[in-house]
């Protein structure tokens, strides 16, 4: 065999399936010319061992002859880094790992109930803790956080609010329209809106905006081994991490489902001005009528519960992160 | 210079690697321009055509394997995007590698956050030498490894450097690698760099690099 020209990563893909398939019949002896080889690197060189390697697996002696000395200093070198490779794992029955997985879930689903119920227990208990000592709440912190999920999510609440206030205005009038009802859509959009629309939407949100942060945040932290030093610190992690974070979204929380439902509800007033030809004193006076304030209150009752509720997940997640950028938020 | 071990030392913060993130196209440079292997790094391509990352190997501090792939797949993951070897000579060349760096050969089926630092780094060189680069940029290759582990790396470098006329670009503090490996020593001091060999530093009159090359560990180190 002669080997000749550029035997490097680049060219080699052609070679490999070739010196793969070669069927010696009846040879006991060969050799391999290297003498016409102008570069070699090392899956050159890899190959040239294999082959050797092969065959003298099947009884034939292989020299190499003409090898350029750095070429043969090389494919040495290679030949001390052939280990057999580890034992490959057994191919797995499908049916039984599908049957394994399953379970597995299982279990983890109701480790991961337990977990958070546990630490739900551990956050609420370090906040009335710090309740009796109010000189231990992160006042800088909180602030820092209120500012993140609470006033730069102003941008992104109202406009949606104010269009999904604009459609249900625009699509309540036309199917009420049928029925000569046309003025009932300001009591469709005060009920919606106030009652569940703005709370909902709002809490949707910021858990796309504020939960997915903390977990990234506390998870990067975790990586960096920060949560450990803050341990060893002799601080607690609930107390300086969590605490803050989910103290920001329940005071948030509330305040941006009071400014949703209102842009909300002006977007169903520019609807009801361009659509109904209705004035806004008209819009203020049918809302007054047909919307009891106490809708108000149970779309806002609501607020800090999905905020605790976020907060928790998004913290719990990230404190629950161990080793790299792939068990983040599973 | 082609085929030497050049190492990058400086104090800290003086952006030894801000200098590599640069040189490897990272960053852009505030001002001037940066040529690897003869391509301008803002051209990204040679006059043959080939990307220049698969001309070049980094080895990041950390090691900066993908969390998500088995340390062989890391290997192989330039060996896939850049060659069209089959997929059984690919896996085989990820495994020779592996044990080229000095890993076991259990650790290619390992996940990183399973390994230890010191084996991340190695199977992080090990992808960097996937392609057979011409020229690789290391990070701070040794720090964090064993006296013994250390001591091999550096074998390795060289023996790389000497069979495959490798050029190497490392940024280190361990003055047992500047001696043992290092053709050239580039300093990063008062905002330029100053090139030398370890004999030329060793004479020069800079308190700094005085202090370098004469404190009690590079005496250790440099006495023969």
């Amino acid at each position: 065999m002669r080997a000749g020209g550029r035997w490097d990563v680049a060219r080699l893909g052609a070679v490999d399936p070739k010196l793969r398939a070669l069927a010696p019949n009846g040879v006991r002896e060969a050799a391999i010319d290297l003498a016409g080889l102008e570069t070699l690197d090392t899956v050159g060189a890899w190959i040239i061992h294999r082959t050797q390697r092969t065959l003298a697996a099947q009884g034939i002696a292989v020299s190499l002859v003409g090898a350029d000395p750095t070429h043969g200093a090389l494919i040495e070198r290679i030949e001390k880094s052939d280990v057999p490779p580890p034992l490959a794992r057994p191919e797995p029955n499908v049916l039984l790992e599908m049957l394994e997985r399953t379970g597995r879930a299982l279990l983890e689903a109701v480790r991961t109930l337990g977990a958070l119920l546990g630490f739900v227990g551990h956050v609420v208990t370090t906040g009335l803790r710090l309740l009796v000592h109010p000189s231990r709440v992160r006042m800088t912190s909180l602030v820092n956080h209120l500012e993140k999920v609470g006033l730069n999510a102003i941008p992104i609440v109202g406009l949606l609010s104010f269009l999904i206030g604009m459609v249900i205005a625009f699509q309540g009038a036309d199917q009420l329209r049928r029925f000569g009802a046309e003025v009932f859509t300001v009591n469709l959009l005060g009920v919606s809106i106030l009652r569940e629309l703005g709370g909902i939407l709002t809490a949707i949100i910021v858990a796309g905006r504020s939960g997915s942060a903390f977990t990234a945040q506390i998870g990067t932290m975790q990586v960096n081994e920060e949560v450990d030093a803050i341990r060893t610190i002799g601080l607690d992690p609930v107390e300086l991490l969590v605490l803050p974070r989910v103290t920001a979204l329940v005071i948030a929380l509330p305040l941006l489902t009071i400014y949703a439902d209102v842009m909300g509800l002006v977007g169903g007033l520019v609807m009801a001005v361009l659509v109904l030809d209705m004035t806004v004193l008209q819009f203020a006076e049918r809302l007054q009528q047909a919307v009891p304030l106490w809708s108000f209150w149970v779309g806002l009752i609501k607020a800090p519960v999905f905020g605790l509720l976020i907060g928790m997940v998004g913290c719990r997640e990230g404190l629950a992160v161990q080793g790299g950028a792939e068990s983040v938020g599973t | 210079m082609r085929g030497e071990v050049i190492g990058i030392v400086g104090g800290s913060g003086t952006g030894k690697s801000v200098l590599l993130k640069t040189i490897v196209g990272l960053q852009l440079p505030a001002a001037g321009a940066i040529e690897v292997l003869g391509v301008p790094i803002t051209d990204r391509r040679g006059a043959d055509g080939a990307p220049i990352e698969t001309r070049w190997g980094v080895l990041f501090q950390g090691g900066a394997l993908f969390s998500s792939l088995t340390v062989a797949e890391n290997v192989a993951v330039p060996l896939k995007e850049h060659t069209d070897l089959s997929a059984p000579l690919i896996r085989e060349v990820a495994a020779y590698k592996i044990a080229m760096v000095g890993l076991p050969a259990e650790a290619g089926a390992k996940y990183p956050n399973e390994i230890s630092g010191g084996m991340r780094k190695r199977a992080g060189l090990a992808r960097a030498l996937a392609l057979d680069p011409e020229i690789v940029f290391l990070d701070e290759p040794t720090a964090g490894l064993d006296p013994i582990g250390a001591a091999a790396f550096d074998t390795l470098v060289r023996d790389l450097q000497r069979l495959l006329g490798l050029t190497v670009v490392m940024v280190t503090h361990d003055l047992d690698s500047l001696k043992a490996i290092c053709d050239r020593i580039a300093v990063l001091i008062d905002k330029r760099v100053l090139v030398g060999t370890l004999e030329t530093l060793l004479v020069h009159p800079h308190p700094w690099i005085q202090e370098y090359f004469h404190g009690p560990r590079a005496r250790a180190a440099l006495t023969p």
